[in-house]
């Protein structure tokens, strides 16, 4: 294989296992509290969330360039104060899979937590346990598969991630181009050959996440 | 001393306002479904808060509307029976009596622990998983679990109505000795007349989430106070008949 196809392989795994962690520690909460509490505004926080999925990826790029570019909300003192832009880095790949991604943990977490009976979580308040220790002993793990099955997702979907880390991680050779980035170059350049390679195997990749994925929410008890 | 209980409640569609009292006894709510009686033990157990009214055992406020006192469900010392029971399918019947000892000391813990699976003859069965055990074996490991921490009343919601009836009249008497062996207040929630009769010290009819009438089991059932309660005996002729007949302090 070409250094330039394995560094691809690489950077795709290390941005999708880095946004899939980041989506882990908050999709989970937030799927929790979408799926326990009661707040003005819950339902406008799902929307919000889970438009990602649904947008055209160059939509939620624009949104991030409004946020991370260099004059924007978050980018603009990101600039000020370190002289840095997080734009055209590994970072920004990141942030786009994180932000594609995340709906898929939240809606099947959330699903998953509503699913847990509440009886259960009744008994474990009558039985002296605070609403954090039912959420680790009791909620959490009953809705184990489903929120398996949202990692395993959000991971697959991470990994494929194109039209919002394009416009926000650019497509520079060596340092941004991910698989699916490096695919459109190969065949834009006219190499079938190690576009082909690159195709294949992301395909298997995503077929054997969602053979993961099936697997772990069809399971129960 | 005993439980005492006066709650306002209103939903959507329903008003529940009751006001009873009982010491160290086991009293039978008794009344249709949809009368109240689950919510009023969700009420005492905190799970639902009432609009306003008291709550207290013994000498401790669960609730009280006029001091602002509202004691979170895990700060009230009550062992609760839920209807489907809500033994944990993720723990073994171990993990699940013991999730119950919360606060227990570790040697008093292991005592109670010891002491709960013996007089429930589960401790043959301790790790398997409520998936694997009998309806009556369920029942009896959700019953040590709600005991576990001493709790200063039991609240039963129905426990038995998922039974057949064999194992309904075994687990009625089950629940006469276990209250030989653990004396603790219970509040039983029942529509089954039969039931009622064979466990109650007293019982209190629920009508539309109101007190009907409460007293004795002949009492009430002897001398129905109204339209309604006889209602809700419709059926139980013979049974009626023989047991006010053996009292003969009560005239039919």
């Amino acid at each position: 294989m070409d250094s330039s196809v394995l560094f691809s392989l690489r950077l795709s795994l290390q941005v999708a296992l880095t946004s899939t962690a980041l989506i882990v520690l908050v999709g989970v909460p937030v799927a929790y509290f979408l799926a326990r509490k009661d707040f003005p505004g819950k339902e406008a926080v799902d929307i919000i969330l889970t438009l990602p999925l649904v947008l055209p990826p160059t939509v939620t790029g624009y949104y991030l360039i409004v946020a991370f570019g260099r004059n924007g909300f978050v980018g603009k003192y990101l600039y000020d104060w370190f002289d840095w832009s997080i734009m055209f880095t590994w970072y920004a790949a990141v942030i786009a899979s994180f932000v594609v991604a995340l709906p898929l943990m939240i809606k099947t977490g959330r699903a998953a937590l509503e699913n847990v009976d509440k009886n259960l979580v009744n008994a474990a308040y009558t039985l002296g346990h605070s609403e954090w220790e039912t959420a680790l002993k009791v909620t959490l793990p009953l809705a184990k598969r489903g929120i398996i099955a949202g990692i395993v997702l959000s991971f697959a979907r991470a990994l494929g991630e194109f039209g919002a880390t394009l416009m926000l991680a650019g497509n520079i050779p060596g340092r941004t181009d991910t698989m699916p980035l490096a695919i459109y170059s190969l065949s834009a350049s006219g190499d079938k050959e190690q576009a082909a390679g690159m195709v294949v195997l992301l395909t298997v990749v995503a077929a054997l996440f969602l053979y993961l994925a099936n697997r772990y929410s069809r399971r129960i008890f | 001393m005993g439980l005492c209980v006066n709650v306002v409640k209103k939903l959507k569609g329903f008003s529940l306002d009751v006001k009873w009292k009982i010491e160290d006894e086991l009293a039978v709510l008794f009344g249709f479904s949809g009368s109240g009686k689950s919510l009023t033990l969700q009420i005492i157990a905190g799970l639902v808060k009432p609009d306003n009214g008291l709550i207290g055992i013994n000498e401790t406020v669960f609730f009280d509307s006029s001091h602002k006192i509202d004691r979170v469900p895990q700060e009230r010392s009550l062992g609760y029976v839920f209807q489907d029971l809500a033994l944990f399918p993720h723990m073994t019947v171990r993990q699940n009596i013991l999730f119950g000892s919360k606060g227990l000391g570790e040697d008093e813990k292991k005592r109670r622990y010891r002491e709960l699976t013996e007089a429930f003859y589960v401790d043959g069965l301790v790790d398997k998983r409520p998936s694997e055990i009998s309806g009556g074996q369920r029942q009896r490991v959700a019953f040590a679990r709600a005991l576990m921490r001493r709790p200063d009343v039991l609240l039963l919601d129905e426990p038995f109505s998922a039974l057949d009836t064999p194992l309904r009249i075994e687990m009625r008497s089950f629940l006469g000795d276990l209250r030989r062996t653990f004396p603790v207040p219970i509040v039983l929630v029942t529509h089954d007349a039969v039931e009622a009769a064979s466990l109650a010290d007293r019982i209190i009819v629920y009508s539309d989430g109101a007190v009907i009438q409460s007293g004795s089991v002949t009492d009430v059932f002897c001398s129905p106070s109204d339209e309604r309660v006889r209602r809700l005996l419709h059926g139980q002729e013979n049974f009626l008949a023989n047991l006010c007949e053996k009292d003969p302090s009560k005239p039919k």
